[in-house]
């Protein structure tokens, strides 16, 4: 059934994702592009995935390409971080959060928020890339890091890297290897939670 | 705004033919209870009537063995709360078989099942989602109380061959229900045929409105009221008669079933120049489902390297109506059981949209989603990552 006078959309989206979505910012289009650091993050089987890459000068984000397999939302964070951190300084870069892109989206409906805003991480992944070739120590890692397990100190970023590396794939795993959660258990609900995301972000 | 509204979702939901809108609109006039003795009541009752003998000639049932129900979903409850009446709980059987594919209303009451009892087998679907004949035929025993194996499948159209699910679940003894919900109006059904002993169907999916459905009971067979504390359909199905929507639901299948040859004809005609079309315009397609036992409206088709929600909703731009398998349109992690359950893997799941054409889509509208499609193919691969 079809009508000529047209309609008006109505989306679960913001104007603002929306707009990045329709009009996505600073894509990869260049195969030469001459890149000082590149990360990937997510997999085509879990349905969203990221490829970040940047040119440095003077510890500064001169420039920043992207190109995204996912969903609009995945397409339109990315975009968005992509003006967000360019000109910004590394150390601020590698700080930015899933919540500063997502506000800057003015929101993203709530199951949309885990899976789907790896913009962040991609690019963590990019500055990651480009100090290992530059052969410096990573500064910056430390102070992301955040405490997940208080009575073993056990990190957000452990996990991740342990995710990263096929080490671990269930929460059981998860505390053998560190420990997590079995002093008090108040962590584990929390932990397997974040295991699941590192999980469907690696593609593992 | 877009220039065009293309409608290409009618597996999810039709619109209302506006012939069935005007009996829709008529019967409001029919408000008394069709219950109540005077002549008002006895009008909207002899209205009912009418409505049920059309609804069973669709399917080819008699007009007693027809009961109306809130929705497809309240059919199918209905049908596996048999497995908690007294004569089967007598019978000691206790086995429920149903397959990887069916709708939610089968689905999801799995653990349910399991909890009270119930040894529920799923069986597996192949590549173009029919049921794996032999792993059916090793799941049916004595034990088995019944089977509930879908018509058609809502996502991919899939034809299931039911004569011969019915005769092999009768051979053990077992009751036989199908969902019709999407096969009922836009294939050839015939329920002294294929021999089962319920079938499920939906207003809505006919192009009546939402919120009336039906259910088939072969006369003879058990059935245990799942709504309870009223005399209406004869014991079968308790609350006030939905005079508006049974109506519209006659008006809907008398229409359907005059129109079936022809419509079978054009629009699966149109379908097939859609998929064809898009065979032509972009590299990399798959498309899933049957190539032959298929209802003839469906299009499933994955896009290697873009994502579901995104063409979705770049199609949604250009007016175009669809739905994906894809997660991200799902609010979980995980993409279309159905799809994942034919063993396409996941890539080619969150890359599948759905095409749905009905009897209202003309061959001006896929022409113009021919059009508007390749764009976007084109757009999301080369920002993808692939």
């Amino acid at each position: 059934m079809s009508s000529d006078k047209g309609f008006m959309f109505n989306w679960v989206y913001t104007e603002k994702v929306k707009e990045h979505f329709v009009n996505p910012r600073n894509i990869l289009e260049d195969p030469d592009y001459p890149d000082d650091g590149k990360g990937m993050v997510g997999s085509m089987a879990c349905g969203d995935q990221m490829m970040v890459v940047i040119q440095v000068e003077n510890d500064k984000i001169a420039d920043i390409k992207w190109k995204t397999y996912g969903c609009a939302s995945a397409i339109a964070s990315t975009s968005m971080m992509s003006e967000m951190v360019k000109g910004m300084a590394l150390e601020e870069a590698y700080m930015l959060t899933p919540q500063d892109i997502t506000e800057k989206l003015g929101g993203l409906p709530e199951h949309k928020f885990h899976c789907s805003v790896l913009g962040d991480k991609a690019l963590r992944a990019a500055i990651d890339d480009y100090l290992e070739r530059k052969g410096m120590d990573n500064p910056y890692k430390k102070h992301v890091a955040r405490i997940v397990c208080e009575c073993k100190g056990v990190t957000d970023q452990q996990i991740e890297q342990l995710v990263k590396d096929s080490k671990v794939s269930t929460l059981e795993q998860l505390q053998s290897e560190t420990g997590l959660g079995t002093v008090c258990g108040k962590c584990k609900e929390q932990a397997e939670h974040m295991l699941h995301e590192f999980l469907h972000m690696y593609g593992r | 705004m877009a220039k065009k509204l293309v409608y290409m979702d009618n597996n999810a939901t039709t619109p209302v033919d506006p012939e069935v809108a005007k009996t829709t609109m008529e019967s409001l006039e029919f408000y008394g209870n069709p219950s109540s003795m005077h002549t008002m009541g006895r009008e909207a009752h002899d209205r009912i009537e009418k409505a049920r003998f059309l609804t069973a000639s669709l399917v080819h049932a008699r007009p007693h063995e027809m009961i109306f129900t809130g929705c497809g979903s309240e059919s199918n409850n209905a049908v596996i709360n048999l497995l908690f009446s007294e004569e089967l709980q007598k019978s000691r059987r206790r086995k429920f078989i149903s397959s990887v594919i069916e709708h939610p209303s089968i689905h999801e009451l799995d653990s349910m099942l399991k909890r009270r009892g119930i040894d529920v087998v799923r069986v597996p679907v192949d590549k173009e989602g029919l049921v794996d004949m032999e792993a059916y035929a090793q799941a049916l025993d004595d034990s088995t109380a019944l089977v509930s194996i879908m018509t058609a499948n809502n996502e991919i159209g899939t034809i299931q061959d039911i004569e011969s699910l019915t005769s092999l679940a009768h051979d053990h003894g077992a009751l036989m229900h199908t969902d019709a919900v999407q096969a009922a109006g836009k294939i050839e059904i015939d329920v002294r045929k294929t021999k089962v002993d319920y079938m499920s169907l939906s207003g809505h999916k006919l192009y009546a409105p939402k919120g009336i459905g039906a259910l088939y009971i072969r006369s003879g067979a058990p059935f245990s009221p799942f709504l309870l504390g009223g005399h209406q359909e004869s014991g079968r199905r308790a609350g006030t008669y939905n005079t508006t929507g049974i109506i519209s639901m006659g008006a809907a299948a008398e229409i359907a079933l005059k129109h079936l040859d022809e419509e079978i004809k054009r629009i699966g005609g149109l379908r097939d120049a859609l998929e064809e079309g898009i065979r032509e315009r972009i590299s990399d397609i798959r498309v899933n489902g049957h190539p032959e036992h298929r209802v003839p409206g469906t299009a499933n088709i994955s896009f290697l390297g873009a994502e579901g929600e995104s063409i979705l909703l770049y199609l949604d731009m250009e007016g175009v109506q669809v739905s994906t398998g894809s997660a991200c349109a799902t609010g979980s992690l995980e993409p279309s059981y159905v799809l994942m359950e034919t063993g396409i893997g996941a890539e080619l799941s969150h890359g599948s949209i759905r095409f749905s054409l009905g009897r209202f889509t003309t061959a001006e509208e896929v022409d113009y989603v021919l059009d508007v499609l390749p764009p976007i193919i084109e757009r999301l691969r080369r920002m993808s990552t692939l």
